[in-house]
């Protein structure tokens, strides 16, 4: 068990949405190395309370790795220098006494800063919003065996599924595109025999809807998958490039959507 | 819910644009590569074998083929282009405010500098076509193909910028050449190791060929 | 107050259909002239706004996330129970209803049980139908395990991550509704008092967590899905935002409060490392299958490495008291064995609070990979907090609040006292009596949201005429004043101290005399502790900022004044329930070996407790308990 260190803390500091923001260093004393990352700040704001200065506001709510909460980035690396490891559970072991650690929010136009280091993500329920499920209202289901699903396609559904929504991806593009995102759940829904029906026009109406919130799009940097901290795969990038080739040359638009080409 | 793009405004749809036109550029890269090699070939019948391909190009389906091929070229090229533009638009636009600090994983150099490695091959074949099919730059003599490239190689100043340019299109297809695949939905686990080999094969043998041609020239191992 | 549970006639299996008949509908035209706000987007309220709006009923849904995806419900890891009986182990809906209401140590409500227990098979249908991916076997059927001490392989799980699927499941089904325009969300407001006009629920105030705008919004019906209380005792497994406003101002308001000392301690958390500890992260209850649970034998071996002690030397106290169900004994009652042992000085790590859950042998048995297969993310987890390899070293465990079987008390409709105010899932003091088995409450959440609220909304709703109220209500106006000085009264004090110092102080207190063992004399010592701490947060909190931003310390601070409230009515049902049950065990009621002693005579009943004024003690009201089906007996896990 290593002793207690101080660090210096560069963090990004906005008042709200319409103001400019601007980096303030701020002083991190006796943390331990058991301390998660966000406890750390936890530490540093009791300080700034007691001050009666404003304390650094940051996203979190379950702090184990799940809720997708949680985000900041860390010495120019969304969720910091642990791999598939949320903000939240990286842990000040991963730091030693002395160093000067830069906090930013992720950045990109259509994740505007609410304050600090709190962003707005709406962007990504209204793509869910656009076609990110399977229509089977409540009471429509026939029995859950009736349908066998190869395990594999079971298995890599879930993982797509595991993604968490935090937003990394967007923020660790150089082209701040949330393909990731969207491809992860155009996989998850398009593996299954579920999904099939709508699958076409999911992927259709999903990038339309990300393309409308101003992501930017996908040079197949592969930042993305380096710093998802649920290890979704670019393989979602293709098989939703895939899919969107399919809808909107082979396919016929079907009479329900708007639009087609 | 948003009326959707149309496949050319969507940012998919340009990436595939850029993707298909890449085959057709890369296509023509490797081919035209594959045809200049044959500047190493001694010269029979008094006719250098190169200025017989250039003739060969020239005539072929008595000489609408090569109207065809540069038609596809251009247009390839031009899509190419509007592509890469709009795209470079909607990802500027999508981050106002940059990083302080930013700490890349998995981009590349090559990935990261796309738009410039494009814009250098760009200038190079507007150069290039100026060189040898207009014969604007140096000394030029219409058909004398072999005599054209070896003339003009021999201007160090010439040679450099084609090399210059050689790596400009190194970094461009190997980044490309897998993102191509990427886009276009070409991705399989067992596969993509191959992928990335495929690209790598393709940038080194087509640029240090190409390089290999001024040098050779220079090195005076090819000469009238 | 008078309690009516409207439990329908009948035998019971028959109940539910019965009054599905029995119970009023909604013209499908005139549906879309009522409005309904849902609080609440985690299992319980995601499923019940979609399937509302799936109706056709004018939908608002709320939630403090920036997203209705992180309620958490997403947080859940083992599995969700359903009575389908694909193993063909003797599993029924009978069987899962005897063992709910047995698990629940026979303090719940045998009709709601009986009903949660028929709904649990629509529920995976539902789930499967939605995309949920539930693991499989290699034949492409639904793969099953053993639970939380259940005997039959029943539960449903997708990784380690089924909550998160289930919620994604809803939250899917949610955003379709909003995108249709069927359901209006609200993310990022936080509900601070409950409208309540001519004796029915009619609206809730809100505070916009960003603009710190203060509005009222109104329905001719409210549901609260706000989750459980747990945070009271601040380390806890919850969610750091989970908080128990909602549901405080509804009691404050006229809703009865039931079992509020009902608490479930879960037997496999990692251990807190120092005072840093923000929260307590557990570890899925599944490992029991594959980990044995021991301690040194003697206390002077807790100092060496867990490799130097021989087998003889180690004390696998859950094989050894209950040898039936040894790792896999219910969770009250392994957490309590932990107590036990820590207490008896055998306790490994810092300060001696915890135990070792050693997956040595599966691993011997099984193989790495089948082990890594199936827990390796847990595991992964596990490594990444405490920075040592369960593969190597046994993991070091400890009990930690993780569940609230109290809330606000509802009827068979799931309705509160308040006419038109209804609470589903965690929120309401639920299905599980004294404790809850594990994998059930994803079953509860849903059950209610998804196969329940649709139904019985409708019969209240269909007696009532669909009316628009107005912010200009006097009611309205009251409430909204009441929210305004509550948060310029925080921001007005001052003190020195940060809301946080009282929160950790609040919940020293309530794990020490309200924790895994409680007794008269340390209850009434809370109970003369915590007002006094209430004052000092009163006199000597800091909050600074302003109302109208993001403001974190504010929230904060609104959370741990209704803590600090809640904290005493839980001691005080503590005290007044003279036996231990479940997840309630006073050291006074307790056999000579140890076990929970029951007083059905006396106490089987559900205590409701009714607010009654500032400074003013609440009245218990009770509602006794009829066990026609399952017999009375003592629990035995032996
Ligand atoms: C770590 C962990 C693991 C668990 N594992 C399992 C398991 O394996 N199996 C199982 O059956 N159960 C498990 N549980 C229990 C189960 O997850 C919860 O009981 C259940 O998910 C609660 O769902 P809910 O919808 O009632 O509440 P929640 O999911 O907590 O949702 C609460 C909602 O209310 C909103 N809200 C709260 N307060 C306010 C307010 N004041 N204003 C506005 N909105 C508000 C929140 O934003 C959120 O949307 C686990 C619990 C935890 C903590
Ligand atoms: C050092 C390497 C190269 C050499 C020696 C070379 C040589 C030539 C020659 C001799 C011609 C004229 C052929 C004729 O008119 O019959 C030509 C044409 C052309 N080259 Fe190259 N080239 C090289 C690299 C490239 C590259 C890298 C590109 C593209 C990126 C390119 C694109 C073209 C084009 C578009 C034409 C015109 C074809 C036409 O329409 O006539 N060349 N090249
Ligand atoms: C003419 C000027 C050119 C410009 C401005 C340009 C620019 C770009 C840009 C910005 C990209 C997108 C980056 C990416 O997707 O990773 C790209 C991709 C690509 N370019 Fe070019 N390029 C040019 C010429 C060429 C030429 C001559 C070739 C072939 C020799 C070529 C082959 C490719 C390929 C194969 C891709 C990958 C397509 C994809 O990613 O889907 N480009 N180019
Ligand atoms: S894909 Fe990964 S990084 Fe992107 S939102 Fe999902 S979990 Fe986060
Ligand atoms: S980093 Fe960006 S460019 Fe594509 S591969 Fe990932 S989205
Ligand atoms: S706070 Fe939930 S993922 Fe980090």
């Amino acid at each position: 068990m290593s002793h207690d260190m101080n660090l210096t803390l560069q963090v990004w500091r906005q008042k709200d949405a319409k103001s400019e923001g601007a980096f303030q260093t701020l002083q991190a004393q006796g943390i331990s190395p058991d301390m998660s990352f966000l406890e750390m700040l936890d530490v540093v704001n009791e300080g700034i309370i007691k001050e009666g200065k404003d304390p650094i506001a940051f996203d979190h709510d379950c702090r184990e790795g799940i809720c997708g909460t949680c985000s900041m980035v860390i010495n120019g690396r969304p969720h910091g220098p642990k791999e598939r490891t949320t903000a939240c559970q990286l842990h000040m072991r991963s730091f030693k006494d002395g160093d000067a650690i830069a906090i930013e929010p992720w950045r990109a136009k259509a994740f505007p800063v609410q304050k600090d280091l709190v962003v707005d993500r709406g962007a990504f329920d209204r793509i869910i919003a656009a076609g990110g499920f399977i229509t089977a209202p409540t009471g429509t289901a026939q029995d859950a065996n009736c349908l066998p699903i190869p395990k594999e396609n079971a298995d890599l559904a879930m993982d797509a599924a595991a993604c968490i929504g935090c937003g990394a991806c967007v923020a660790a593009c150089p082209n701040a595109s949330a393909m990731l995102f969207v491809s992860a759940k155009v996989s998850h829904l398009g593996l299954l025999p579920q999904g099939q029906p709508e699958r076409m026009i999911r992927v259709r109406d999903m990038v339309a809807q990300m393309d409308a919130e101003e992501f930017g799009t996908c040079t197949n940097h592969g930042e993305c998958e380096a710093s998802c901290p649920k290890g979704v795969s670019l393989e979602n990038i293709a098989r939703m490039n895939r899919d969107y080739l399919k809808a909107k040359v082979v396919e016929r638009p079907p009479v329900a959507s708007s639009g087609g080409f | 819910m948003p009326k959707e793009a149309s496949f050319l405004a969507s940012s998919i749809g340009k990436k595939i644009v850029m993707a298909v036109t890449g085959i057709i550029l890369v296509g023509f890269v490797v081919g035209h590569m594959a045809g200049n090699l044959q500047l190493y070939l001694p010269a029979h019948g008094g006719e250098h074998p190169l200025d017989a391909y250039g003739r060969f190009l020239r005539t072929m389906l008595h000489g609408a083929g090569i109207w065809i091929a540069r038609g596809t070229l251009l247009a390839a090229a031009l899509l190419h282009v509007w592509a890469a533009v709009g795209l470079t638009r909607m990802n500027m636009a999508a981050r106002p405010v940059p990083y302080q600090q930013t700490a890349p994983q998995a981009s590349t150099l090559f990935s990261r500098t796309m738009r410039i490695s494009g814009f250098v091959v760009l200038a190079f074949i507007v150069f290039h076509l100026l060189h040898l099919t207009l014969g604007k730059v140096g000394p030029f003599e219409h058909g004398k193909v072999f005599q054209n490239v070896v003339q003009g190689f021999q201007n160090p100043g010439i040679s450099g910028f084609y090399i210059l340019a050689m790596v400009c299109l190194f970094g461009h297809l190997r980044h490309g050449v897998w993102s191509m695949l990427q886009t276009l939905g070409l991705s399989h686990p067992r596969y993509n190791g191959l992928r990335d080999r495929l690209a790598l094969l393709v940038a080194l043998v087509v640029v240090l060929a190409n390089i290999s041609f001024p040098l050779a020239v220079l090195a005076g191992f090819v000469k009238l | 107050m008078e309690l009516k549970s409207n439990i329908p006639s009948g035998p019971i299996e028959q109940k539910w259909d019965k009054h599905r008949f029995d119970m009023k509908l909604v013209n499908p035209a005139n549906k879309r002239k009522y409005k309904v706000l849902v609080v609440g987007s985690g299992l319980a309220g995601a499923s019940a706004a979609a399937s509302l709006g799936e109706l056709g009923y004018q939908v608002e849904c709320f939630c403090y996330q920036d997203s209705p995806r992180r309620a958490h419900s997403i947080a859940a890891q083992g599995g969700i129970n359903a009575a389908k009986n694909y193993r063909n182990d003797g599993d029924s809906i009978r069987r899962l209803f005897y063992d709910t209401v047995k698990g629940g140590d026979f303090r719940a409500r045998e009709a709601n049980v009986y009903r949660l227990a028929q709904v649990s098979v629509n529920i995976i249908d539902q789930c499967v139908a939605q995309g949920v991916p539930f693991a499989r076997e290699y034949g492409g059927l639904l793969d099953n395990r053993s639970f939380g001490g259940a005997q039959v392989s029943r539960t449903f799980y997708a990784k380690g991550q089924t909550g998160q699927q289930l919620l994604l499941g809803a939250y899917q089904a949610l955003e379709r509704q909003i995108g249709l325009g069927q359901v209006k969300m609200h993310t990022r407001h936080e509900m601070q008092e409950l409208i309540i006009i001519d004796g029915k629920a009619r609206g809730i105030v809100t505070r916009d967590m960003v603009t710190g705008e203060i509005e009222s919004h109104f329905a001719d019906a409210v549901c609260l899905a706000t989750g459980g209380y747990g945070n009271t005792f601040y380390l806890a497994t919850y969610a750091k935002g989970c908080n128990g406003t909602a549901i405080w101002r509804a009691y404050k308001k006229g809703a009865a409060f039931g079992n509020p000392c009902y608490t479930q301690i879960h037997p496999t958390c990692i251990p807190v490392t120092g005072d840093h500890q923000s929260k307590l992260t557990l570890m899925s209850e599944s490992l029991r299958n594959d980990g044995r649970v021991w301690v040194p034998k003697k206390a002077e071996d807790c100092g060496k490495k867990p490799s130097e002690i021989r087998e003889e030397d180690r004390d696998y106290y859950l094989e050894r008291k209950y040898p039936s169900f040894g790792n896999l004994a219910p969770r009250d009652i392994s957490s309590r064995a932990a107590k036990q042992v820590c207490d008896e000085g055998r306790g490994v790590g810092p300060g001696g609070r915890g135990v070792y859950l050693d997956f040595a042998d599966a691993i011997g048995r099984l193989g790495k990979a089948k082990i890594e297969e199936k827990y390796g993310n847990l595991f992964e987890m596990y490594e990444r907090i405490t920075d040592e390899n369960p593969y190597e070293k046994p993991m070091r465990i400890y009990p930690a609040v993780h569940y609230t079987m109290g809330g606000l008390w509802v009827d068979y409709n799931l309705m509160s006292t308040i006419p038109g105010l209804f609470v589903l899932g965690e929120a309401n003091f639920s299905d599980h009596g004294a404790n809850r088995l594990g994998a059930s409450a994803l079953m509860q959440g849903l059950a209610d949201g998804y196969f329940v609220i649709p139904y019985t909304i409708g019969n209240y709703l269909a007696a009532h005429k669909p009316d628009k109220l107005d912010a200009s209500h006097p009611e309205a106006k009251a409430a909204e004043e009441a929210v305004r000085s509550r948060v310029s009264r925080l921001l007005g004090v001052n003190g020195k101290e940060t809301p946080t110092h009282f929160h950790r102080e609040l919940g020293k207190l309530m794990w020490e005399y309200c924790g895994m063992a409680r007794n008269e004399a340390g209850l009434k010592k809370a109970l003369q502790l915590i007002p006094e701490l209430r004052e000092r947060f009163w006199k000597e909190v800091r909050v600074v900022g302003s109302g109208s931003e993001l403001n974190q310390s504010l929230e904060l601070a609104g959370r741990v004044a209704d803590f600090l409230e809640l904290g005493e009515l839980m001691c005080l049902d503590a005290l007044e329930r003279r036996e231990s049950c479940g997840g309630h065990f006073r050291e006074e009621w307790q056999t000579e070996d140890g076990e929970a002693q029951r007083d059905d005579e006396h106490f089987a009943h559900v205590a409701a407790w009714e607010y009654t004024g500032e400074g003013k003690a609440p009245i218990r009201h009770v509602e006794s308990l009829e066990f026609e089906n399952v017999h009375l007996a003592t629990r035995s896990y032996k």
